[in-house]
Formats: structure tokens, sequence, C-alpha cells
């Protein structure tokens, strides 16, 4: 074990590559590869990556990268690959049969904008796209989460009462190009954690089977079924390997969904990734000022973890959703999730939007006061609130400025 | 058995039960593939494509599958199948029936060549035996599929890739592909293809791939000895195959082998093979009979005036220059 100065992005090549290499007493790794910034440091670490029984097929497009790496997997190999953005657009219909065919592959997405125009910072619109995909996601606030989620992503993925990949999801370049110093563990610690992978419906010679012929509305209608009791079967799942992750790495890679000083807050901010580093230290000055304010960051979003929210927000009359995406029409997708969490439950709960750091901004310690006030003062929800765009918007642009001109 | 079966297969559509023998439509065998044997078929290469399958009268493609899986077996090879969206995975049937004898993942459209490469490379990297073929049509293969066909050969993965052409986009019902004829009418070129065929034989053999070869049900021999040529090849062997389809082509099933054969004889589908994208061997002369018979006997082509002048003219220049090719350039001895 030994504490490094690394990248987001190293902690996610090291964890893939680790985790392939312990499979090297089974059938391997195998894993396609294809750049696009800001990961492409990952699949680089990947392919220089001494394994001892793996290949990495460097492809010409994210669509095969993908497409690789389900051949990898349904032969029984442990398979990953990464991307972002419109790289994860282009792989689309790879990335949904490999949750179909319920392959426990690994995605690391760096989380990028999608374009045009053409921009390259953090934005969580490109894995969220994927969201009704059978695929576990989970957002990383820190490189050494980064690390951990990865090697707990496998040990979701290839359990047998789940079998589903999972994505695992960092800010671009906030996380993904910062150093920090992070525990890299080694690979006898990664062996031990992560057994060989047994897919149980892997391709056999001596048992042919066809995977995924013709299936009539019954039969597909029970494989989405299963899927969702395998979601079902997450939490616990997630939990059981947690234990064994603190017990072989020594560290808590963290739960499902974190809490800081919720249990008595009257007002919560929900979060994820980066924007919850900020937002706690925000709730931690209010907390000094006497404010009873708290904050839940969301680790995984698929499954949504719901009960746990609710307990969360408990003692909550009002809460703020962080949302660096945006679905058109339909406001932040975290918030869409809360509130559908909360409906029928706590009908009671104001839960508002705030739209921070779409496209890349910066959610500064300044716009999570303004979002604090700004909930403390409403007596009701609004539509969602756009945040720290008054003070850079100029004059009408765009569709804007056009429907100006027919009004005017 | 119904999905719950599936389930312990965790969960995946997984088909594995032989087609009924015999009866189009009957009652399907009750017992999972095991042991070789399923039901008393049996499950070897020789039934790559079993028996009670559903396939058109007349397919190209089922013969063409009949005579791959003859070819493995008569080498003593097994393989695993990778086949995009087309007709080669209808042909699988209906949960938790399936007409292949050997493994098969369905990919999607564009990934056979991709998802095929994974797979040969979790057997090489565990020093298994068995070939992975991708089996696609020309939609899969000239169109959708290009880009990671190309990708394929150009890292010259060890796979056995086979388009079987039948011009069309049969499974959807007939739509033109880039592998369309000109003068063939299909629901997308209702006054009829005015474009020519991308030569997808000449493209994979610019990758200069190991083998390239193309293949006539006409000609069974000729189809064998590739198939076993194929097999003594390491790294990417590509083969194409003429694959009548009497839906697409307006054309009777009983004449399928013989529309291929003058297709031969015209010099419209040139029988010829290709090492390393350099050394060329015609393996069937045309007997230049007039392709107008090949036109004829297809309601393809009937509404609508194939350029036979024109026609006549490309297929003799295709020929001298494969001919001076083959010439210059011959099979090492």
């Amino acid at each position: 074990m030994a504490i490094e100065l690394v990248t987001g992005n190293h902690a996610a090549g090291y964890a893939l590559s680790t985790a392939g290499e312990a499979n090297r007493g089974a059938r391997g790794a195998v894993c396609g590869i294809y750049p696009i910034t800001p990961q492409t440091e990952i699949v680089e670490y990947a392919a220089r990556f001494p394994f001892s029984k793996g290949r990495v097929v460097p492809v010409e497009s994210e669509h095969s990268a993908m497409g690789v790496s389900i051949g990898g997997a349904v032969s029984g190999a442990r398979s990953f690959t990464a991307s972002s953005s419109n790289g994860l657009a282009y792989m689309l219909e790879n990335v949904m049969v490999a949750g179909f065919y319920r392959l426990p592959i690994v995605m690391v997405a760096v989380n990028r904008t999608l374009g045009p125009p053409w921009n390259i910072w953090a934005d969580q619109g490109d894995t969220l796209m994927l969201r009704d995909f059978p695929w576990i996601q989970l957002y990383c606030e820190t490189n050494q989460e980064v690390l951990d989620s990865v090697l707990m992503a496998f040990r979701l993925a290839e359990d047998h009462r789940i079998l589903l990949p999972v994505l695992v999801c960092l800010d671009a370049f906030i996380v993904s190009h910062t150093q920090t110093e992070t525990d890299l563990p080694g690979q006898e610690l990664v062996d031990r954690f992560l057994p060989d992978l047994e897919l149980p419906h892997r391709l056999r010679a001596e048992d042919p089977r066809t995977l995924g012929g013709l299936s009539w509305p019954i039969e597909s209608m029970s494989l989405r079924m299963e899927i969702d009791e395998a979601m079902a079967r997450v939490p616990h799942v997630f939990q059981e390997a947690r234990t064994e992750f603190l017990q072989v790495f020594g560290r808590d890679p963290g739960d499902a969904l974190q809490t800081f000083e919720t249990d008595d807050a009257e007002r919560i901010l929900v979060a994820t990734t980066s924007i919850a580093t900020t937002a706690r230290e925000v709730v931690r000055a209010r907390r000094r000022a006497g404010e009873r304010v708290g904050l839940v960051k969301l680790k995984m979003f698929r499954p949504f973890p719901e009960a746990a929210l609710r307990a969360a927000c408990a003692a909550a009359d009002k809460v703020g959703v962080l949302d660096r995406n945006y679905a058109a029409g339909m406001g932040g997708v975290f918030w869409q999730d809360v509130r559908a969490a909360c409906q029928g439950h706590r009908d009671d709960l104001m839960v508002q939007d705030y739209l921070t750091g779409v496209c890349g901004g910066d959610v500064t310690p300044a716009m999570v006061e303004e979002t604090l006030d700004d909930l403390t003062a409403r007596t009701e929800a609004g539509a969602p609130r756009w945040m720290g765009i008054a003070a850079t918007a100029g004059p009408p642009v765009g569709m804007a400025a056009a429907a100006e001109e027919v009004s005017a | 058995m119904s999905a719950a079966a599936a389930s312990a297969n965790g969960g995946s559509a997984v088909s594995g039960q032989a087609t009924a023998g015999g009866a189009p439509g009957g009652s399907v065998a009750t017992s999972a593939a095991s042991g070789g044997t399923l039901e008393g078929i049996p499950c070897t290469p020789e039934c790559l494509l079993r028996a009670g399958n559903t396939n058109c009268a007349g397919c190209g493609m089922s013969v063409g599958l009949t005579m791959l899986g003859r070819a493995l077996a008569d080498a003593g090879e097994t393989c695993t199948l990778a086949i995009p969206a087309c007709c080669g995975i209808v042909t699988a049937g209906a949960f938790p029936t399936t007409s292949y004898g050997v493994p098969v993942v369905a990919t999607t459209f564009a990934s056979a060549p991709a998802v095929a490469s994974g797979i040969a490379s979790v057997r090489d990297l565990n020093g298994e035996t068995g070939q992975v073929i991708a089996w696609a049509g020309d939609g899969g293969t000239y169109d959708i599929g290009l880009a990671t066909l190309s990708a394929a050969a150009e890292r010259n993965e060890n796979i056995i890739y086979v388009c079987y052409d039948n011009e069309i986009y049969g499974n959807t019902g007939g739509q033109r592909s880039s592998a369309t004829p000109p003068g063939a009418r299909t629901t997308t070129t209702p006054a009829g293809k005015r474009e020519e065929k991308k030569d997808i034989l000449a493209i994979m053999a610019a990758h200069r791939v190991p083998y390239a070869a193309s293949l006539s049900i006409a000609h069974p021999e000729d189809f064998a000895r590739k198939i076993r040529t194929a097999l003594s090849v390491h790294g990417m062997r590509f083969l194409l195959m003429h694959s009548p389809c009497p839906m697409g082509w307006k054309s009777e099933p009983a004449d399928s082998p013989e529309l291929v054969r003058l297709a031969v004889r015209s010099g419209l589908f040139p029988l010829y093979e290709v090492v390393d994208g350099v050394s060329y061997r015609i393996n069937v002369e045309p007997d230049w009979t007039d392709p107008a018979e090949y036109f004829a006997r297809q309601r393809r082509f009937q509404d609508h005036q194939v350029d036979l002048e024109a026609t006549r003219r490309v297929c003799r220049e295709r020929f001298e220059r494969l001919s001076t090719m083959a010439r210059a350039f011959p099979f090492p001895d």
C-alpha cells in the first residue's frame, strides 16, 4: 500500500487495471479503449499496464470499445472501459446491450458537457443520459473515492445476486486532473478483495446457447423484472462489500448515501461529486453560526437510495438540490428523483432545484450560500433556478434574441 | 421452460434448446443442450445450423451455414458465432429454442467484428481452440459495420468474418444497401438502384488481411476448400458469399443455386482469393454466359431496364483487372 500524489484519472486507471490483473488466475481481462478528453489518461494507463493475462484493444470508436468489452465479458473475462460526454453518446447502443446481457462490465465515466457547443468541462448530462439503462451508477467526490468505488464496482457487478454493469463517475478536471494524496492498494490486497470472476451465462463450446435471440414479450418482460429484482438487492450487497472492503483495505469506501449534520437539520442540501465538498464546508460554517442545516451526498444514483434519502431528511422541511445537469423541459435530474422519492411519503417537504455549474461553471461557496439563503426565504418551491448566470449573462443571444425580435 | 430458467443463467436472454427436428413450427425439445446431445440431435459443428429452423426456402445464407458447418466438422473444428442484426440472428428462432448448435452471441448491428475481437482475445489468453466467426449480412458489412470491420482488419484480429451478401436489407423487407446492384428495385429504390456495388473484397484486400476470398454455394468444392484454407490461416480472414434471397430478389426458391451459378459464369460475381492483399488467384473462369439470363430470372430487375452493355463491360473489365493481378502477383508456391 502506498500513498501517492495522483490524479483522479490515475486513480481510476490504477483501480481498473489492478482489478483486471486480479482475474489472472481465471479467464483474464479484456477491454476495448478509445480516447476522449478528459478521460484519455485512464485508457492510456490500462494500455501500458503489464497485464499477466489481459489484452487491451485500441479500437476505432467508443461503440467498438464497449463492443470488445462485451465480447470479453461474454467469454468470462473481467472487462472494463472508460469514456466521456459525446463518446458515451456514441457508445450508447452497446452500453445498453452490456446491461441487458447482465455483463459485469465496469466503466469509468469522466463527466463532461455534451456538445455542441464544444465544451470539455464538468456536467453530468452524459452519464445521466444513461440513467434508465440497467447499470448501477456511482458518483465520486475525491480521487480516493474514485479508486475505492471502482474496486467496489467490480464486487457489485460480479456478485451473482446482481450481475449488472457499473458506471463510476467523476467530475471533469476538478477530480480527473487534480492531484491529491491517494492510497493505492498493492496488487495482493486487490487480489484479496476481488475473487475470480465466474460468469454463469458465459459462452461455452460444450454447452452451446444463443445469447440475445428473439424473445417474446412475456419472457422479455420477465427479464426486465429480474433486473428490477437485482437492482433491489444492490443496497444489501453494497453494504456487505463495504464491510469486506473495510476489512481488506482498512478504510471505509463510503456509504451509498452520505449525510453530514442532517439529524436535526431543517434545511438540507443534496449534492453529488465535488460539489459536495464545497457544500459541506458551507454547511459546516452555517452550523457554527447556529443554523440547522445539513448535507446529503448522493454517491449511488442507480438504484436510487430512496429510503435512505427520506430517513436523512426526516427532520427537514426544505430540501435544495444542487444539479450539475439539465434535462431539457424538466430541470435537474437529481431534483426529479428526490421529488419522486418523497412523493406520497413526505408531501409536506419542499424540494427546490438549483442548477449549479451546468456546463462546467465553478460552483463556489458563495453560490452555495446563495442557494441556502434562497431556500430559507422560500415559502413554496418554484421552477428550477439557474444559479450564477445572471452575473455573467449579457444581452439575449441566439434563440432568446430571436424571440425578442418576434415579440417586438 | 419459462423465463425463470434464464435466471439460472444470470437472467440474460439465453436460449439453449434445439429446435424441433424436421417440422417447421412444430413442438420444441424440452431439455437444454448439454453433454453434446439434446433430444437425440447431435450437437456437433456439423449441426451448426440445426434442422427445424424456419428460414425461407431457397435461402442462400442457410445453405452457406450448412456448408460452413460441414467444413468445420470435416476439419474437426468448433466455433463461436458473433452475429449482428440480420437474418442470421433471426435464424436462431425464439427463446428458449435456438437453431444453432454452437455458442452464439447477438451483437448490435455495427458491432460483430468488435465483439468477435473480444471473444477471440479471451480464447487466445486462455490457450483455447475453436474459431470465432462473425457472420453478417451485407447491410452489417458494407454499410453500418464497415468502420468496425475495417478496424478489426487493420488490427489483424484472429477471427473469420463471413459476409453473406444478398444485396439487400432482407430482414427489414428489402431496402437498398451499398451492395445492391444497379438496376435492382428495392423498397427504397422503387425506380431501380443507379449506383454500382461497393467492391468490398477489394476494400478488405486493401487492408492486407492474410486471407480474403469470394464464395458461391453453386461451387461447393471451391467453398469447402476456401473454408479449409481460412481455417489454416492465423489472423483476419474475410469471406464474401453471394447469397440468393428469393424474397428480396423476387425469384423462385428452387432457382437459388442456379442464379448464383449464373452470376459466376457471366462474370458478375468472380470467384477468387487474395493472400496478404498482394497475391491473387482466380478460381473459376467465367464462360461469359450472357448476364441477361441472370437478370431475367429475378423480378427485382424486370421493371427497370438493366443496361446490359454496361454490365457486360463492367464484368469484363473487372475480370481483366483481376486476371492481370493474378498473372503479375500469383500465389506463392
